[in-house]
C-alpha cells in the first residue's frame, strides 16, 4: 500500500544501511526497528519489548550497539546502520556464529541476533574478558530459553580462537 | 517390542542443525512474514479489573485515518462461536463463557473490550484511543486468600462464590500417623504469580479465503493441531479448510499452548473481512493477557515416626486461577498436579490433600513449564529440610533413607502417582560426588566462622512427563496425546519426515532426525524433518508436557524401522538376497559380510525413476507412517535431585546464586547438548521464579509489573553456571526408553535454592517460606528491617 492513510508526519531520511545509501521518507514516530523489519524486510532484528530492555532489537549504529525499538528511524537520518544480516555477510560473526553452534548457545533463537552483536562489540573491545566479564557484557541481553551457560561457554571459546588467530 | 540397535545416532551430543539459521540472522517467526495488504489488529483492554461495560462509542475510532474496521463483541458473534472450559477430570469446576471480546462485563485488568483493524498498528492504536468506554467499577477480588471469606468480593458477580473448584484427597490413616509421629514439621509456604515471558510475544497473522472458504492461521504457538482442531469448531468450518502454521516459536514455556480470545478475535476478524490481519502482542500486553501460574499458598504438615520414617503428609492449598479457567486444558490442572507430586520422591503411608481452587479479577493462569511440580517439590523439601533439623540428621541421610528404593516400585503412592524406574539413590551418589559433598561443608562452614552468610540446599525431585491419552482423553477434552510421523525416501536417498510433534527451541526436531537416522541407517544430515504445519504433518500432540523424545520418538523409531524393511524388501527383489541377510549402514546396503551392494540413493532411483526394473509383483513402499500411543502408564515419571550454593550480602538483602547442580534421570538421552540446554534453560526460570520474579497486583486488581522493568527476569549475571550429571534407566515401556527432559529443571530449582536460602540464615534463627525471596524479605527474616510489608 502506499496510500499514506494518516498523512501522518513524515520526515526525509539518507540512511547507510548494510552499506547501502537508502533514501526514505519516515513516518516520525517510526521505531528505527521496525523500519528496518517492516519496510526493509530485515527481520533478523527482532523485537521483544519495546522498552529498551531486553536486547532483542539490538542493531549496531555508527559502530556502537543500540536498541533499535529506543531510536526514531528518523535519527537514523546521516548514520551507518548494521544489522545482524550486514553483520553475517562481512563475516565479522563468523566465530562467535560457529561457537553458538557447537555450544547449542541457542535454543529458540529469538534472542540470537542481539546476543551475536553484542558479544562481538565486546570481543571487539576486549580480548580476553573472563567468564564473569562476559556475564556482565551480556546482561542488557535477555535469554528466556538457555539459561546464559551455553552463550557464556560459546563467547569464551570464540575469544581464545580470536586471539589464536591474532597470534597472541 | 523390538530390541534397539545398540549404538549410533541416538545418544550422541550434536549441535541442533536448525540452529544455524536463526545464527545468519534467517529465523522465520510469525511476525517475519508480512503478507501485501495485511491489516494490524490492536486490542482496547479494559483498564478495570472488575466492571460492567455500559456503553461503548466506537463512531470516532471507525471514521479514524487507516481504519478498516472496529469490533464489539456483538459484531465478533457473526463469525465465531464462545466457549467454556469443562472437563470431567474436575466436576463441578464453574468457569464462565468466554468470548473473543469482553461482553456485558470484564472480569481482568486487560481483558480485551474491542478490536481495531488498521492500515498499521500505529493507526489501529490511534483509533482505539478514541474509542469510549462507559464502565461501571465493581468490587475487585484480587486477594486470592480472602476469596472464600463470606464478604468477599466476588470475581464474577453472577455466581454465589470464588470457589472454582476443590479437590479432596484422603488415603491411608492421616490421624493416627501424626498422633504416632515422633516428629511433627509444618510450614506455610507462599508462592507468587509469576508468568513464561517467552521473548517472542504471541503473534499470529491470519487469512481467510471466501471463494474457497479457507482459513490460515500463522501463529506463534505450541500446538497447531490442536489451534486447527478449535478453530475449526470455534468458526464453524471444517477441519480440513483450517490450515494452522506454527512457524518459528520464540518460545513458548506453557504460555502458547492455549486458546486465547485474542487470537480467535484476529481469525474472526479476518473471516468477516476477508483480508488478512496481523496481531503482535506487545510486551505490556503480554503480561496482561499471557496465562500467569503459581498463586498458592500452601499449609502443609509431615509427620515422621520415631525410626525417622515419613509417615504421612497433611497438605492444605489455595490456588488463585485468576478471571477463568483457560481453555481447553483447564487452569486446574495445575492444582493437580501439584497435590498429586507431594512427597513423591519419598516413601509414605497416609496422605491427605484439600485444595481450593478461586476465582480473581486478574489474568488467567495456565500451564506453565513443569506445571504444579515445583510447589510440590518446594513444599516438600521444605518439609524433609525441616525434619531433617529437627531430627539433627544430615538433610541427605534423612532423604536417603526415606527415598522410594528400586524395590519399591511400581508403585502408586498415596497420593495416587504411579511410580516406575526411578533412581533416587544413584542420583544421590552421584550428586555427592559431583560437588563433593564433605570438602563443600567444610568450606562453607569455614566462611561462616569468618561472618559470611552462605547456605547449601537440595531438593530430589519426580517429574510426570509425556503425559498419556488418558490424561485429556478421560476427562473429554479433545487434546492429541498420540503421536505420528510419515518417512519417505527421496529421489537422491534422503529421507523426507514430517511429525506431529512440535519445534518450540527445545530441538525435538533434532532429535527426530537422530532417531530417524539410526533407525534407517542413514547419515542424520540425509534426513529432513518438517514441524508445526497441519497442511504437512499428521495430527498429533504438538510441544508440552515434555513429550517429544518420549512420544514422537517412539513414532519415529516405529517409521524408520518400516522403511527400513520396505527399503530391505526392495533391495532384496534387485540384489536376489533374503532381505534378512541384509542391512542398511550409512545410507548404503550392505550383505552379511558387510560389502556395499547399493546405496540408497540408487535404490530410490531405481524405484522412482525406473520402476519398470523391478521385479514381478514387487511395489515398493518408500512412504510410512508411523503413529505410537503409550499403551501402559498415564504418565512417565522421572527423578533426579538438585542442589544450590547461596550467598547473602546481609547489609543489603542480596542473594546471589553461587553455583546450582542438577543430577537427573530422563531416561535414555537421546541428545545430551541439547537436553543439558532444557535443564539449564528450565533451572534458570526455577531460578527466577525463586529470586525475581512475580506478578505483582494491588488490592484493586491493578497489574503492578507489565513492563520487564518492572518484571524481573534473571539475566546473565546473576545467573550461575550449572553443573549436570545424568543417571540413564530407561522408561521399561518403550523402545528407546527416553522420558521427558525439558521441565525437570524448573521442577526442583526453586526448591533447592531456597532450602540453600534457609540453609544460610538458619544460623541466625532466621527462616523464609515464601518466593521470590526479595532483598526486603531477606533483610525482615534477619531482623535487619521492621514494620508492615510482604510476608
Ligand atoms: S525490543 Fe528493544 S530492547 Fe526489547
Ligand atoms: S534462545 Fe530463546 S530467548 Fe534466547
Amino acid at each position: 500500500m502506499t496510500v499514506d492513510f494518516a498523512q501522518e508526519a513524515r520526515v526525509r531520511i539518507e540512511t547507510r544501511v548494510n552499506g547501502r545509501t537508502i533514501r526514505a521518507e519516515v513516518p516520525a514516530r517510526l521505531s528505527l526497528v521496525e523500519w528496518l523489519r517492516d519496510e526493509l524486510g530485515l527481520t533478523g532484528s527482532h523485537v521483544g519489548c519495546e522498552h529498551g530492555v531486553c536486547g532483542a532489537c539490538t542493531i549496531v549504529v555508527d559502530g556502537s550497539c543500540l536498541r533499535g525499538c529506543l531510536m526514531f528511524a528518523a535519527q537514523a537520518d546521516g548514520c551507518d546502520v548494521e544489522t545482524i544480516e550486514g553483520a553475517v555477510a562481512s563475516g565479522r560473526l563468523a566465530a562467535l556464529q560457529e561457537a553458538f553452534y557447537r555450544h547449542a548457545a541457542l535454543q529458540c533463537g529469538f534472542c540470537t541476533s542481539g546476543m551475536l552483536l553484542t558479544a562481538a562489540e565486546l570481543l571487539a573491545r576486549e580480548r580476553n574478558p573472563g567468564r564473569q566479564r562476559i556475564r556482565e557484557e551480556l546482561s542488557g541481553n535477555y535469554c528466556r530459553c538457555t539459561g546464559y551457560q551455553s552463550i557464556v561457554d560459546a563467547v569464551e571459546v570464540a575469544a581464545r580462537a580470536q586471539q589464536e588467530e591474532n597470534g597472541s | 517390542m523390538e530390541a534397539r540397535a545398540p549404538s549410533g545416532e541416538i545418544g550422541r551430543a550434536r549441535p541442533d542443525a536448525r540452529t544455524r539459521r536463526f545464527l545468519a540472522g534467517c529465523g522465520r517467526f510469525t511476525g517475519d512474514t508480512r503478507p501485501v495488504g495485511a491489516l494490524h489488529a490492536c486490542f482496547l483492554r479494559s483498564p478495570h479489573a472488575n466492571a460492567r461495560i455500559l456503553k461503548i462509542d466506537a463512531q470516532a475510532a471507525r471514521r479514524a485515518p487507516g481504519v478498516e474496521a472496529v469490533f464489539l463483541s456483538d459484531d465478533l458473534a457473526r463469525a465465531c462461536k464462545s466457549w467454556r472450559t469443562v472437563s470431567t477430570a474436575f466436576p463441578g469446576l464453574v468457569s464462565p463463557t468466554q468470548r473473543p471480546l469482553a461482553q456485558d462485563r470484564v472480569a481482568f485488568q486487560g481483558e480485551p473490550v474491542a478490536l481495531v483493524v488498521a492500515e498499521s498498528r500505529a493507526l489501529a492504536e490511534d483509533a482505539a484511543e478514541l474509542i469510549e468506554v462507559e464502565y461501571e467499577p465493581l468490587p475487585a477480588m484480587a486477594d486470592y486468600r480472602r476469596g472464600l471469606e463470606e464478604d468477599a468480593p466476588l470475581a464474577h458477580p453472577e455466581t454465589g462464590s470464588n470457589r472454582a473448584w476443590s479437590l479432596d484427597v484422603a488415603t491411608g490413616d492421616v490421624e493416627a500417623a501424626f498422633a504416632q509421629a515422633a516428629c511433627v514439621v509444618e510450614d506455610e509456604i507462599v508462592f507468587s504469580r509469576h508468568t513464561g515471558v517467552p521473548l517472542e510475544p504471541r503473534t499470529i497473522l491470519a487469512s481467510f479465503d471466501p471463494s474457497a472458504q479457507r482459513l490460515e492461521a500463522r501463529i506463534s504457538h505450541q500446538m497447531p493441531h490442536q489451534m486447527q482442531a478449535h478453530l475449526a469448531d470455534l468458526l464453524d468450518l471444517p477441519m480440513s479448510r483450517v490450515r494452522v502454521v506454527a512457524a518459528d516459536v520464540g518460545g513458548g514455556f506453557g504460555v502458547k499452548m492455549h486458546v486465547y480470545p485474542e487470537e480467535i478475535a484476529v481469525c474472526a476478524a479476518t473471516r468477516l473481512l476477508g483480508r488478512s490481519v496481523l496481531f503482535v502482542a506487545d510486551r505490556v500486553e503480554s503480561m496482561l493477557s499471557d496465562v500467569h501460574a503459581r498463586e498458592h499458598v500452601v499449609r502443609a504438615r509431615m509427620a515422621v515416626s520415631d525410626e525417622g520414617r515419613i509417615t504421612a503428609f497433611d497438605i492444605d492449598d489455595l490456588h488463585g486461577i485468576g478471571a477463568y479457567s483457560v481453555y481447553p486444558r483447564s487452569s486446574t490442572m495445575e492444582t493437580v498436579m501439584a497435590i498429586r507430586a507431594m512427597g513423591a520422591p519419598y516413601r509414605f503411608e497416609a496422605y491427605r490433600a484439600r485444595a481450593n481452587v478461586v476465582f480473581q479479577n486478574k489474568a488467567m493462569t495456565g500451564q506453565y513449564r513443569s506445571v504444579g511440580h515445583p510447589i510440590a517439590a518446594t513444599v516438600t523439601e521444605r518439609l524433609v529440610d525441616r525434619a531433617a533439623r529437627a531430627l539433627g540428621v544430615d538433610p541427605l541421610a534423612f532423604r536417603r533413607a526415606n527415598y522410594v528404593r528400586p524395590q519399591d516400585m511400581p508403585l502408586v503412592n498415596p497420593a495416587g502417582l504411579r511410580l516406575l524406574d526411578l533412581s533416587h539413590e544413584a542420583c544421590l551418589d552421584r550428586m555427592m560426588a559431583l560437588l563433593d559433598y564433605e570438602a563443600l561443608r567444610g568450606e562453607i562452614e569455614e566462611g561462616r566462622a569468618s561472618g559470611r552468610i552462605i547456605g547449601l540446599g537440595f531438593a530430589a525431585f519426580v517429574e510426570m512427563t509425556a503425559s498419556g491419552t488418558e490424561v485429556y482423553g478421560q476427562a473429554g477434552v479433545p487434546v492429541a496425546a498420540v503421536d505420528t510421523v510419515t518417512l519417505a525416501l527421496e529421489p537422491d536417498g534422503s529421507l523426507k519426515a514430517a511429525a506431529s510433534v512440535a519445534e518450540i527451541g527445545q530441538g525435538i526436531g533434532q532429535g527426530i532426525a537422530q532417531i530417524l537416522a539410526e533407525g534407517v541407517g542413514v547419515p542424520v544430515e540425509s534426513v529432513e524433518v518438517a514441524l508445526g504445519d497441519t497442511a504437512s504433518a499428521p495430527h498429533g500432540g504438538g510441544a508440552w508436557s515434555s513429550r517429544g523424545a518420549a512420544i514422537g520418538g517412539e513414532a519415529a523409531w516405529g517409521a524408520a524401522r518400516k522403511l527400513r524393511g520396505a527399503i530391505l524388501e526392495v533391495a532384496a527383489a534387485l540384489t536376489q538376497e533374503a532381505a534378512d541377510a541384509l542391512d542398511i549402514v550409512a545410507g548404503g546396503v550392505v550383505d552379511a559380510s558387510g560389502r556395499e551392494r547399493m546405496t540408497l540413493r540408487a535404490l530410490a532411483e531405481t524405484v522412482h525413476f525406473r520402476g519398470h526394473e523391478l521385479p514381478e509383483g514387487v511395489q515398493a513402499q518408500l512412504a510410512v507412517a508411523h503413529s505410537y500411543r503409550r499403551e501402559r502408564d498415564a504418565a512417565i515419571p522421572t527423578n533426579g535431585i538438585q542442589a544450590s550454593l547461596v550467598e547473602i550480602d546481609g547489609d543489603t538483602g542480596i542473594i546471589r546464586c553461587r553455583k546450582h547442580w542438577v543430577v537427573e534421570d530422563c531416561g535414555r538421552v537421546v541428545n545430551p547438548l541439547l537436553v543439558d540446554g532444557q535443564i539449564r534453560g528450565g533451572v534458570v526460570q526455577g531460578l527466577g521464579a525463586a529470586l525475581f520474579e512475580e506478578c505483582r497486583y494491588d488490592g484493586a486488581g491493578e497489574f503492578l509489573s507489565a513492563s520487564l522493568a518492572d518484571y524481573l527476569l534473571p539475566m546473565a549475571f546473576e545467573t550461575p553456571d550449572i553443573e549436570i550429571a545424568h543417571v540413564e534407566t530407561p522408561y521399561s515401556g518403550s523402545v528407546i526408553g527416553a522420558k521427558g527432559a525439558g521441565e525437570c529443571g524448573t521442577c526442583a530449582a526453586a526448591a533447592a535454592f531456597l532450602n540453600a536460602v534457609n540453609d544460610a540464615i538458619a544460623p541466625q534463627g532466621a527462616s523464609i517460606s515464601a518466593t521470590p525471596v526479595t532483598p526486603e524479605r531477606v533483610l525482615r527474616a534477619l531482623g535487619r528491617i521492621n514494620g508492615e510489608g510482604a510476608p
